[in-house]
């Protein structure tokens, strides 16, 4: 099985993966170049500007990325606990010592440079879930039944995977207020759902969602509970009417009343400007002075690029800072804009190959921690590119998160430069497991 | 282990399914926003494009003797960018502004009120006084966001012409909506010269697009000024008014409500045009003044000093109107220069009405116009209206109807000044409506013949009638600019010959020895007559059911190669011969002389006020 080069950094690694991930970060910073170019500043290693700093944390992540294809892959499976308990400290100290911008505690400042380790709590998450969830014979529960004494034993496991995502979850929002953040965590439920959760689960966790969605638009509650009613009294219509039916229609009646007078309750909960980017989206609200203003500009920026966009360094809008966070959040605008709708759909393809590309490989791994691992990275980068530029288009709300690869910030970068690097590490390491 | 996943391997498919759908969602809207809904391209243009107009000199306009009647002056308003206003001076500039706190608050809130508008420029001071402006242009680096913005309005430097020039004021909001070439602010012709001659004395704005950031900073220019405009200055318009003329005619009518219009009969220049009561036109230049003028003006329900009566007031002609009678009787070969007819005081057949003033007993043609007989023109009336050839007595009627339409009345002229009335000349519909079909005869309508009843005139299609028997037959549309820019052009139609009906020059030579014998004694405006000026007039006193009778003349002299003619109509003045003669014969001597020479006369017209608060007639009827 020894072939030449076996002992090489690059020896089984996947070099498509590492090729479209070299393409998106140059590509980024090109953007972010344009995004906050001036004539005044027009040297590229100027580390006054966004731009230069980007070129730093660049070297950092090739140097991340090297080191993490130096370690042993066992290290990270032996580790994966480790990390993820180091990561939740990191995160509960920041709230003490961290600097506070922007009204949330959640950076740590060394110099002129910030790092954020809320971004770094993925990967060790990610580590954490894949360990936990391939040390089990039948990993989490795969049906759904309503059996009061099997719930202990039978969800036992649901309910530490469940643990395992949603203690950073409420950590980062209520101790930094990073809301954003903390929803990307929710990504982990597709790993969740690769690995057998229940479709009943998830099903009714979307169709939950949905009712809560549209009792927020219909601002009437009152004629929400009676369309349930009157489908509650159809639908004896199309079964049989014994009962147990009966019960169970009762049941899911009240449950589905609860869900709508919930959703008021939760809405009334929300924070103001939180309410402010629902109504928003939901159309309840115009305002184009406040939240609305973010996505007005960015609809008009990414409009504005028809179809060879108005050239690079050409966009008027993202030019002269009509788009907030233009090179962070919103840099999808600067590409919508420059690039117009080629250049988009290049990025939109680029990200959704690599994600499809992290699949292909997680599916070629002989250990499910790998392919645990690996589907954790995929729906990482899914839910960042699905918001993030859903929010850019006016298609989700404003919830600050970064495109991957794209966004300026090191912290983002590294993050994610870690996330992808120790799949690569443990994809590479695939053929040695046999051994 | 490996058991369990190959049941769960085909979760794959539906996650990466899902995020396949998810992307090809996502391109759709791309598609839509990016290529095919245009709001956002021009969104995205309104934010980073700043327009700056320069605004081209509005074209200045000369008398015919090359006096400036209007021109340029600068003005300036006070700009402002609502969100550079931090740090400025509020108190002290409420202060020079005369404003209160209040109302300063209230203006920044309005320059706030569209998105992202805080950080764009408008207007919040119109047209400064030169006062404030002095003040404010020393202060200024103490009114953080304020700024000035060089624009023009016209001055008059003599205060004549107001009707004639029109005003110029602020484009509406529809008008900027339907023409592309106005934004809401800018300045277009209102009424008169200003507003017919639009074209050619607005000249054409320029425009450069700066590209802007988000805090409205001018950060370079728009495809390096590909799509930038140098303004052009407007043309200048060269009038054939006489502003001496003008003056001495506004002076002339000052108390008196009415209208005057000289013509050159040779080329259909209009020489004057006064509608009395008159106004400044400064008084109309800047906003702020403008709006305290117009409401006055518009007040003045007596007096309608905004109202251009010489183009739009309809009155009946009276007795003047027996001249283009005489010309239609003779040429229609039912009257000529020996025919008689009797008068008693009035019209014998229909036992002395329409009535008459004692002139001494019937007359023959030329002694019926220097006396202004009303019997024998109510005979001339039915003598071409019964005429044998025409067996339906409605046909008459229809051809004596035609014929005075060949002179003008019952038509717009189509001058160069907007919205001049038509006149009227009642149709056969009309009289058929009002006493049923069959239900009149000629006399039943024969005071028409002496220019009453239902027949208007307005005052411009009186001289015109005038310049057609001065010119024996033909008139050139009346118009008041001879030239357009620097190489005068004029409007072919203005060049161009209308003939009356009338065309045999003998007709004329009797009409004009009777007008000639108007001013000679006995005639009705001997008073008025001329020691070295042959006068040819006519007199006319309209009657008026509103009030006392307007007085009308019209006149034309030299007899020999005329040089003018001037239509007079004096409201609630009683006889033409006694108020409007004497205006007009001043008028004349004014300029072919140059000076007049009856100074007790002109004394006396100067003097005169004769607004007594009557109605004057201004509905259309037909």
């Amino acid at each position: 099985m020894q072939s030449r080069g076996q002992n090489s950094l690059f020896y089984g690694v996947d070099r498509l993966t590492i090729l479209l991930y070299v393409i998106m970060v140059l590509f980024g910073w090109l953007n972010i170049y344009a995004a906050v170019y001036n004539e005044a500043h027009s040297n590229i290693f100027d580390m006054t500007q966004k731009y230069g700093k980007q070129l730093l944390w660049m070297a950092g992540a090739a140097v991340i990325a090297f080191s993490v294809l130096l370690i042993d892959a066992d290290f990270f499976t032996a580790f994966a606990y480790v990390f993820y308990g180091v990561m939740i400290v990191a995160n509960i100290l920041v709230r003490l010592v961290g600097r506070e911008i922007k009204g949330s505690h959640s950076w740590f400042e060394i110099g002129d440079f910030r790092l954020q380790p809320a971004e770094f709590i993925k990967f060790s998450m990610a580590l954490a879930l894949a360990k936990f969830l391939s040390n089990q014979q039948i990993a989490i529960n795969t049906q759904f039944r309503l059996r009061w004494r099997d719930l202990v034993k039978n969800y036992k496991n649901t309910f530490i995977a469940l643990a395992i995502i949603l203690i950073p979850l409420v950590l980062v929002k209520k101790l930094q207020d990073e809301t954003g953040l903390a929803l990307v965590f929710i990504a982990f439920f597709i790993v969740l759902y690769r690995e057998g959760l229940s479709v009943g689960v998830l099903m009714i966790g979307m169709l939950v969602a949905i009712l809560f969605v549209v009792a927020l638009v219909v601002a009437n509650t009152m004629s929400v509970l009676i369309s349930l009613g009157v489908l509650a009294l159809l639908s004896f219509l199309i079964i049989p009417r014994n009962g147990k039916n009966l019960l169970m229609v009762g049941l899911v009646f009240v449950m589905a009343a609860g869900v709508v007078l919930g959703s008021n309750y939760v809405y009334k909960k929300l924070e103001p400007h939180q309410k402010d980017r629902i109504d928003v989206l939901l159309g309840n609200k115009k305002d184009l002075k406040g939240v609305g203003y973010n996505v007005d500009q960015s609809k008009k920026a990414i409009g504005s690029g028809g179809f060879f966009g108005k050239g690079y360094l050409q966009g008027t809008q993202t030019k002269y800072d009509f788009v907030p966070e233009q090179e962070t959040d919103f840099i999808f605008c600067t590409v919508g804009e420059e690039w117009g709708f080629f250049g988009s759909t290049i990025v939109i393809f680029l990200e959704l190959f690599l994600i499809l590309r992290v699949i292909f490989l997680s599916e070629r791994q002989r250990s499910s921690f790998s392919r645990i691992y690996g589907y954790g990275v995929a729906s990482i980068l899914f839910f960042h590119l699905a918001v993030n530029i859903g929010m850019t288009i006016g298609l989700m709300p404003v919830i600050g998160i970064p495109l991957p690869f794209f966004s300026y910030g090191g912290s983002s970068l590294w993050s994610f430069t870690i996330l992808l690097f120790i799949f690569i590490k443990l994809d590479a390491n695939r053929l040695l497991i046999l051994r | 282990m490996s058991n369990v996943n190959s049941h769960l391997a085909d979760r794959k498919y539906f996650i990466g399914g899902f995020f396949i759908l998810v992307v090809i969602i996502y391109i759709v809207r791309l598609f839509y926003i990016q290529l095919i809904d245009d709001q956002y391209k021009i969104g995205a243009d309104k934010n980073a494009l700043r327009r700056t107009t320069e605004y081209a000199v509005r074209g200045y306009i000369f008398d015919r003797k090359g006096k400036i009647l209007v021109y340029n002056e600068p003005s300036y308003d006070l700009m402002i960018v609502p969100r550079e206003t931090k740090g400025c001076d509020t108190l002290g500039l409420c202060a020079i502004l005369e404003i209160t706190k209040e109302e300063y608050l209230k203006r920044i809130k309005k320059a706030c009120q569209h998105p992202n508008s805080a950080r764009k420029e408008s207007i919040f001071e119109k047209q400064l006084s030169k006062e404030t402006y002095a003040i404010l242009q020393e202060k200024l680096f103490r009114f953080k966001g304020f700024f000035f913005q060089k624009r023009a309005i016209r001055k008059y430097p003599k205060p004549i012409a107001a009707h004639l020039m029109g005003y110029v004021g602020e484009v509406s909001k529809e008008k900027a909506k339907k023409d592309p070439y106005y934004r809401e602010g800018d300045y277009i012709g209102k009424s008169g010269i200003e507003l017919s001659y639009e074209e050619a004395l607005r000249g054409q704005k320029g425009v450069q697009y700066q590209i802007t950031d988000v805090n409205n900073k001018t950060v370079g220019r728009y495809m390096k000024g590909k799509y930038d405009t140098l303004a052009i200055s407007g043309k200048p318009l060269y009038s054939s008014i006489d502003a001496e003329l003008q003056e001495y005619g506004e002076k002339l009518m000052r108390g008196k409500k009415g209208a005057i219009v000289a013509i050159e009969p040779s080329t259909g220049e209009i020489l004057c045009l006064i509608s009395s009561p008159t106004y400044d036109p400064n008084s109309l230049v800047s906003g702020k003044e403008r709006n305290k003028s117009f409401a006055r003006m518009y007040a003045d329900t007596i007096n309608v000093p905004l109202f251009n009566r010489a183009l739009t007031a309809m009155y009946p002609p009276g007795s003047t109107f027996k001249l283009i009678d005489a010309l239609i009787a003779q040429n229609d070969g039912v009257i000529n220069r020996s025919t008689f007819y009797p008068c008693q005081m009035g019209y014998p057949p229909m036992g002395g009405k329409p009535k008459c003033h004692s002139h001494g007993g019937g007359k023959s043609l030329v002694g019926s116009i220097a006396v202004s007989c009303n019997s024998y023109y109510s005979y001339v009336f039915r003598d071409i209206v019964d005429q044998r050839k025409y067996p339906n007595f409605v046909d008459g009627y229809t051809h004596w109807r035609d014929m005075v339409k060949t002179f003008g009345p019952g038509t717009r002229l189509g001058t160069d000044l907007p919205y001049d009335k038509p006149g009227n000349v009642p149709s056969v519909e009309y009289y058929n409506k009002v006493f049923g079909k069959g239900g009149w005869r000629s006399n039943t309508i024969v005071s028409l013949g002496i220019g009453q009843a239902e027949l208007t005139l307005v005052p411009l299609q009186m001289a015109n009638v005038v310049a057609i028997i001065a010119n024996k037959g033909f008139y050139y549309t009346p118009h008041c600019i001879k030239g357009v820019g620097k190489e005068k052009y004029l409007d072919p139609k203005f060049k161009e010959k209308h003939y009356a009906g009338v065309q045999k020059q003998e007709y004329y030579d009797i009409v004009i020895e009777g007008m000639e014998g108007a001013l000679q004694p006995g005639g009705t405006a001997f008073a008025s007559r001329l020691k070295d000026i042959v006068v040819c007039g006519k007199t006319g006193t309209a009657q008026n059911p509103h009030g006392k009778d307007h007085a009308v003349f019209l006149a034309f002299a030299p007899k020999e190669n005329p040089k003018i003619v001037i239509a007079c109509l004096v409201e609630n003045a009683g006889f033409g011969g006694v108020w409007s003669a004497p205006i007009v014969t001043l008028l004349m001597e004014k300029y072919l002389k140059g000076k007049t020479d009856r100074p007790e006369i002109e004394k006396r017209i100067m003097e005169a006020n004769l607004i007594n608060g009557s109605i004057l007639i201004t509905d259309d009827i037909d």
